[in-house]
């Protein structure tokens, strides 16, 4: 096979990696839409907020740091002590880090769902998007906004052994296959997870009520499911997955305001893949991956590059003038 | 005049109250007094000179993490100004800290908002800013001074009256890398890859005219590659930078762009001694969360680093101890503090002159213009503020508001933890610049009926 085939292959594979990249912001959408019809705008805000969460308190960081200071006039930023880790994994901040997004959870719904409950979709969107800038502002105030780096112990970097089993397969000029470490770890995490997630949803009682609820409110209602508890239950997996992907996105950028935006990557996979849908998420970031890579591959040398974040969109619409409902979306059928 | 304005009010509701009854008059005649002499008070007290310096800053959003630091280092020298001298010539500093949030709508508010408070200066922190705020200000005879960035064919005071844009401007970066470039292959860049990971704006694709006019003079083979805003998946251009195999890299990135760029670089283990970013992808930010990765990465810089200067130790003194600094006080020294001090420091010593130019302490923002237009940084004035060797000694005039487009190079020491200066100052190529400034200054005053001309 010649050098540029073998590169395009590449190229599908690095695109693929990254789309479960996306799909890791994509599932925490997804979780919430279903279960409750809310487009939830602050979930990249919450990757961000449960990344910082998790490096403060592996570092041992005050919280409020600037805000203790200038009111008692003291000068702490650490508390001098690094919280143990596992193998290089900071297995009790990550757990920490899960309690603090169920308590955000709790958090959300006591402050916000509760009063906002029979609204219209439109309204609780909105009460998303103000949350959104809430927590943006929060997470600044709570952990600082300077760039923090996130040791989770993963490796990162391209694959040697794959890199030098296929290097020359194309000639001299292929110089093998690269796939960051990182990328291999986050497909392994994502299909856990996913995993996990339906078989809670298939076969545990609380699972069995969140699909209930996602399927009809006022029937889940009747038959004694607590609306209020499954929110708080619904935003605390989804807070879990967004800590995953702040995790995985975090180790690539730094764990920074930026994290938020993945959001955006994560909004085509959605429209293609559908609102509802765990395996939509999951092949629609998939295809998302590999469709901006190959494009930006192909053609993108031709009309000057960057590409990947408007074509993204172009193949979302393409497949939704098709497809309305994303490709594993819920038919909406409405009788009038 | 606000106090012509509080007598007629107070005396008009001292008599109002005289009418509703005469039980009280003593007191109404009591009050009237009092509020005549405070009237008169007011009127008698001059209004209090100061100096206005605004600072465009972005403290929130995405690129908060560059914003502060030097907002700190602007406010922090403007602080030790008023501690330490009293202001500059005697007069106070009063600064106004808008904040942008990296946004140019914003910015034009903060600068719409501003403007009338006598602001003698606006230094926008953004290319996008600068070039709405470039109109503006020049028909409000305020001064800009984009400091290695905005417009870089500002440097043409002619057309650009009221922009400055000293000491470097973008071409100049790209030169001066170019130029380190062929200090270390023996002054022959021939057959050699150069490319170029920028970002896709109009601030990103500034150095590209510059680096193809350069690949035409010394034979290097150029390669642009855009990423997209803000630049957190990077895969596509760095798996070309793989395939393609540069035998250097130069990057035109901001905020997480740089950190991606730099982790991505040590991904496909780029040497990354041949990776060089621009003054604005020089800071900590930029390389520490890639950690050990990101050992040897290099970047331009304007002025010197670390806070290895007496001015550091009067800031420290004056202005953190006293509890006065702008921030935690934890920036000082940090790449981009330092840029705020430096940009405070050309900013004070340019009202210096103003000031004596036009002999008055108090001066307007059209003095101040004049002040920049006439500014000369030489070593010994910097020793004399205590910033020795600081910024390059340059002169600024009506035909060069770019001053000396002098820059150094610096690099990434992981184990140390800090960047470390490799190179002296190093001029960028003239022969080229010139030119590019001249046509592109020309082809805007083109365009916008300006005639060219020094006042």
């Amino acid at each position: 096979m010649s050098a540029e085939v073998l590169y395009t292959f590449e190229v599908i594979l690095n695109g693929l990696m990254a789309g479960v990249m996306y799909a890791l912001v994509a599932l925490g959408f997804v979780l919430i839409f279903k279960a409750s019809g809310i487009f939830n705008y602050a979930q990249g805000v919450m990757a961000l907020f449960a990344a910082l969460t998790l490096v403060g308190l592996q570092n041992g960081q005050v919280p409020f740091a600037h805000l203790l200071n200038a009111i008692f006039g003291t000068d702490m930023h650490y508390f001098g002590w690094k919280l143990p880790t596992i193998g290089g994994v900071p297995v009790l901040a990550i757990v920490l880090a899960v309690f603090v997004m169920i308590f955000f959870a709790w958090a959300v719904e006591r402050l916000v769902l509760k009063h906002l409950v029979n609204q219209e979709p439109i309204i609780l969107f909105m009460a998303t998007i103000g949350l959104a800038y809430f927590m943006e502002g929060f997470g600044d105030l709570m952990w600082g906004s300077d760039i923090k780096k996130l040791d989770v112990g993963l490796p990162q970097g391209g694959n040697l052994w794959l890199e030098e089993a296929t290097a020359g397969w194309g000639g001299d000029a292929f110089y093998g296959f690269y796939i960051d470490n990182l990328d291999i770890w986050a497909t392994l995490f994502a299909a856990i997870l996913v995993i996990t997630l339906v078989l809670f949803s298939q076969y545990t009682k609380t699972g069995r009520a969140l699909r209930a609820v996602a399927d009809d409110h006022q029937a889940a209602l009747s038959v004694g499911i607590s609306l209020r508890s499954i929110w708080v239950i619904v935003w605390s997996i989804a807070g879990f997955v967004a800590l995953v992907a702040g995790i995985m996105w975090g180790a690539k950028l730094g764990v920074q305001f930026s994290l938020s935006l993945i959001a955006l990557k994560a909004l085509p996979v959605l429209m293609l893949g559908g609102f509802t849908s765990i395996p939509g998420a999951i092949v629609g970031g998939l295809i998302i991956g590999v469709g901006e890579k190959l494009f930006e591959f192909s053609i993108g040398p031709l009309i000057g590059g960057a590409t990947e974040n408007w074509f993204a969109y172009v193949l979302a619409l393409l497949f939704l003038v098709f497809r309305p409902q994303g490709l594993f979306g819920e038919k909406i059928i409405e009788r009038v | 005049m606000i106090g012509c304005i509080v007598d007629n009010n107070d005396q008009e509701e001292a008599r109002q109250r005289g009418r509703v009854t005469n039980n009280g008059s003593y007191l109404m005649k009591f009050m009237k007094f009092t509020s005549l002499m405070v009237a008169g008070f007011m009127a008698a007290t001059p209004v209090m000179a100061d100096l206005v310096f605004p600072s465009l800053s972005y403290r929130t959003g995405p690129y908060a993490a560059n914003g502060i630091p030097f907002a700190d280092g602007y406010a922090d020298y403007f602080t030790l100004l008023n501690e330490r001298d009293g202001g500059i010539g005697g007069v106070p500093i009063r600064m106004i800290e808008c904040e942008t949030g990296y946004n140019t709508e914003k910015g034009v508010e903060c600068y719409e908002s501003t403007k009338g408070e006598g602001s003698l200066v606006y230094q926008p922190l953004s290319t996008g800013i600068t070039y709405q705020l470039i109109p503006k200000a020049t028909a409000d005879g305020i001064p800009i001074h984009s400091m290695g960035y905005g417009r870089t064919s500002a440097a043409n005071g002619k057309i650009f009256s009221n922009v400055f844009n000293y000491p470097a401007n973008y071409w100049d970066g790209a030169s001066i890398a170019i130029k380190h470039l062929l200090e270390l292959n023996g002054g022959d860049l021939n057959g050699k890859k150069v490319a170029l990971v920028y970002h896709n704006s109009a601030y990103g694709k500034e150095p590209i005219r510059t680096l193809e006019e350069l690949s035409k003079k010394h034979g290097y083979t150029f390669t642009p590659i855009a990423v997209d805003h803000p630049g957190q998946e990077q895969k596509s251009q760095w798996l070309q930078i793989r395939r393609e195999r540069p035998d250097y890299v130069l990057m035109w990135g901001w905020g997480v762009m740089n950190q991606v760029a730099i982790q991505e670089a040590a991904n496909i283990r780029f040497p990354m001694e041949n990776f060089i970013g621009v003054w604005w992808s020089g800071s900590e930010n930029d390389v520490l969360p890639a950690g050990d990765a990101a050992n040897g990465y290099k970047a331009l810089n304007m002025h010197n680093i670390g806070s290895d200067f007496p001015v550091f130790d009067d800031i420290q003194k004056y202005v953190v101890d006293a509890g006065k600094a702008a921030g935690a006080g934890d920036q000082v020294g940090s790449v981009l503090y330092n840029r705020g001090v430096y940009a405070a420091m050309l900013a004070a010593e340019a009202t210096k002159v103003a000031q004596k130019i036009h002999g008055v302490a108090d001066i307007t923002p059209v003095m101040m213009r004049d002040g920049m237009e006439a500014l000369e940084i030489t070593e010994a004035g910097m020793a004399e503020l205590g910033m020795a060797g600081f910024g390059p000694e340059f002169s600024v005039s009506c035909e060069n508001h770019g001053g000396s487009g002098k820059g150094k190079v610096q690099q990434w020491n992981a184990s140390a933890g800090k960047w470390e200066v490799i190179t002296g100052w190093i001029e960028s190529d003239r022969d080229v610049i010139d030119p590019l400034i001249m046509e592109d200054s020309k082809a805007f005053a083109a365009e916008n009926n300006i005639s060219e001309g020094c006042s």
